[in-house]
């Protein structure tokens, strides 16, 4: 009775139960998580710079003449005088070049989420397999990734990428390449490993080598599946450091990018305002307090998640 | 490497026979150490399992009948011995140290069901994904024969009618439910070898007796044997024809359930069934007591294995090796000197 039309049952069936759980799961997460006040406020703040980074190229079509607004070449023939303070046609007013903040800010937040999110990827990817990978086999293949994870950890980040920004010329992709692979492979993985422990000692990891599960099979199937909360988690951390990172490095001029939050600081710098806030504040405040807020944004979201994740970090 | 060893049975009756089986797990690894400890957790176990019969495992934790059953359906490969299954084409076939395809083919043909239901499903999986991995790794059929296939093995384990089951989860499933899907997915491919590893230990009691009635119909409709691996006299005694009674990664006594439980002849299984509480206040039994507790095989003296906590052992025990597994008359095989 049950069996009549099986042939069309079983898939959506399948799937219907799949997103079932999805949906089920989603829901209570972002319950717990709307319960901690933190995620919330970062998630707001990372709505808005999300609109601002997709309000840029729509004013540029529309209000803003590329000629004067531009990030990078625009000059403000209005203002007499550069730096210019806010004013009704640059509300953050311009920059020592004559260029409008405003638009620098809204066209760097872009970069920002796409520096953020690739890093955050690639972190993801390659702390996954490792973590999976090493807790699973064990032996000299987990030894020689955890011996490979010590000297990624213990690799100064920013001199690195000093270094190599010196040797190559580092643009975001690179940079949230480099990023990645070092979290990646260093404090994620690690992490991830862990978790991956108390998964590859279940007895439905048996189970699935009993029926004859391959390496690939458990590792894709059983492990993956529960290591991916955590690494969401740990994806949102990464994008705070990828932010924070390519800030100091455009602040020192090493970073091969048209226009970043860092490089705003950086040519406030260069023409000799920087330590003068309290006459050009709006040369300094929009693009440091554009870093502090996304970065602490990213952070309170991920120890929100963290949360979700961990059931014992829950206060009730 | 032909099976050449004390083989009760016929060959042709002979599912799955343990030849001088160990596994030894070395205590502390060290590149550079020489004076490597071992944990004899199974040493030297040999027995052979009929088709269609269930040989219960019994002995109290530690004692490695959950590792004898596991290196049966080669999750833990044995250190040193043999496992001769019997294969389709009626040869006799090593298994112990097989690799790639022909161990995978043999996993076709032997199954575990795990103790705890609550761990041995992937949370994310529904019990039909969980239940046709087997037939999804080995590449049985395409999806809608699964679909049937998994539909039938779930009604035939009593999780009726299977549509209803078929794509939830095992959160939403009760112990005694998980545990029959967890029996579903042995059986799914049909085997006809299964280890079951305290299967009831983990459920209620009022359903326990469900899961052994399920698994003793299904061993006589399909003709299955299985190992049955168990702490508790009751269920070994309801469940199985024979049992082998282990100690310390030995056996010491194994026969006709009925017999052993009844007449024991080693002292650690007179010791055993008295720590059997009696539901009769006013029952007379004598008790035997044992010293210590049970201890750890590591590196186990050349003397018998229940030496240290044995009520009749004396100063021949003590100088001689373990005592083989010897017929003490009527197929009842006892490893002691004095016995």
């Amino acid at each position: 009775m049950s069996t009549v039309n099986t042939q069309h049952a079983a898939p959506t069936g399948l799937w219907r139960a799949r997103l079932r759980l999805a949906s089920q799961s989603l829901r209570e997460s972002w319950q717990l998580f709307a319960r901690t006040r933190i995620g919330i406020i970062g998630l707001t703040i990372i709505g808005l710079y999300a609109l601002l980074a997709l309000a840029h190229p729509i004013l540029m079509n529309t209000v803003w003449e590329p000629r004067t607004y531009d990030p990078v070449v625009g000059y403000a023939f209005d203002e007499t005088q550069q730096p210019a303070p806010p004013s009704l046609k640059h509300l953050l007013g311009t920059d020592p070049l004559g260029r409008d903040i405003l638009s620098q800010l809204m066209f760097s937040a872009r970069s920002e989420f796409l520096l953020g999110l690739l890093a955050a990827t690639v972190t993801v990817v390659i702390g996954t397999a490792v973590g999976a990978i090493a807790a699973y086999f064990g032996g000299w293949v987990d030894t020689l990734l955890m011996r490979l994870a010590d000297i990624m950890i213990m690799m100064p980040a920013i001199s690195v990428l000093i270094v190599l920004s010196a040797l190559i010329g580092v643009e975001h992709f690179e940079l949230a390449l480099i990023i990645g692979i070092l979290s990646g492979f260093g404090a994620t993985g690690v992490v991830l490993k862990s978790q991956a422990l108390s998964v590859v000692v279940k007895p439905y990891i048996d189970a699935a080598r009993a029926a004859g599960g391959g390496h690939f099979h458990i590792i894709l199937i059983h492990i993956v599946p529960n290591l991916l909360p955590l690494s969401f988690l740990y994806m949102m951390f990464t994008v705070t450091s990828a932010i924070f990172s390519e800030a100091v490095l455009s602040f020192l001029g090493l970073l091969d990018v048209r226009m970043s939050w860092g490089l705003m600081i950086h040519t406030t710098e260069s023409a000799g305002y920087l330590l003068q806030v309290t006459d050009f504040w709006w040369l300094i405040f929009p693009a440091s307090l554009s870093i502090t807020l996304l970065c602490s944004a990213f952070y309170l979201v991920g120890r929100s998640l963290d949360e979700v994740v961990n059931p014992r970090l829950r206060s009730r | 490497m032909n099976g050449s060893s004390g083989i009760s049975n016929p060959p042709s009756r002979t599912l799955i026979s343990a030849v001088n089986l160990s596994k030894l797990y070395p205590v502390s690894e060290g590149w550079f150490r020489r004076d490597r400890s071992f944990i004899h957790a199974v040493d030297g176990v040999s027995f052979d399992l009929a088709r269609g019969e269930t040989l219960g495992l019994v002995g109290e934790s530690g004692c490695g009948k959950t590792t004898t059953g596991r290196m049966l359906v080669r999750l833990t490969e044995p250190t040193d011995g043999q496992v001769l299954f019997n294969n389709e084409s009626g040869d006799l076939e090593d298994i112990a140290h097989l690799k790639g395809a022909p161990l995978k083919n043999f996993r076709r043909r032997a199954q575990m069901v795990f103790q705890d239901p609550y761990e041995s499903m992937n949370p994310r999986r529904t019990i039909f994904d969980t239940v046709a991995e087997p037939l999804h790794v080995q590449k049985i059929g395409d999806h809608s024969e699964r679909f049937e296939r998994v539909s039938e093995t779930l009604s035939m384990v009593g999780l009726t009618p299977p549509s209803s089951f078929l794509f939830r989860f095992p959160h939403e499933l009760s112990g005694g439910q998980r545990q029959r899907a967890a029996i579903a997915r042995a059986l799914v491919m049909n085997p006809s070898f299964v280890v079951a590893d305290e299967p009831t230990s983990m459920l209620d009691i009022s359903i326990r007796t469900g899961i052994m009635q399920l698994m003793g119909e299904l061993a006589d409709q399909l003709g299955i044997s299985y190992l049955y691996i168990t702490h508790d006299l009751a269920v070994a005694r309801y469940m199985c024809s024979r049992i082998a009674v282990m100690y310390l990664g030995k056996i010491v006594e194994m026969g006709e359930t009925e017999e052993v439980l009844r007449n024991p002849v080693h002292p650690y299984t007179k010791a055993l069934l008295s720590a059997v509480p009696v539901p009769d206040p006013g029952a007379d039994r004598e008790p035997v007591t044992i010293k210590g507790s049970v201890s750890v095989p590591v590196d186990p003296l050349p003397r018998c294995r229940f030496y240290d906590r044995c009520p009749i052992a004396d100063d021949f025990c003590r100088d001689n090796d373990h005592p083989p597994l010897e017929d003490k008359g009527a197929g009842r095989l006892a490893a002691c000197h004095k016995a």
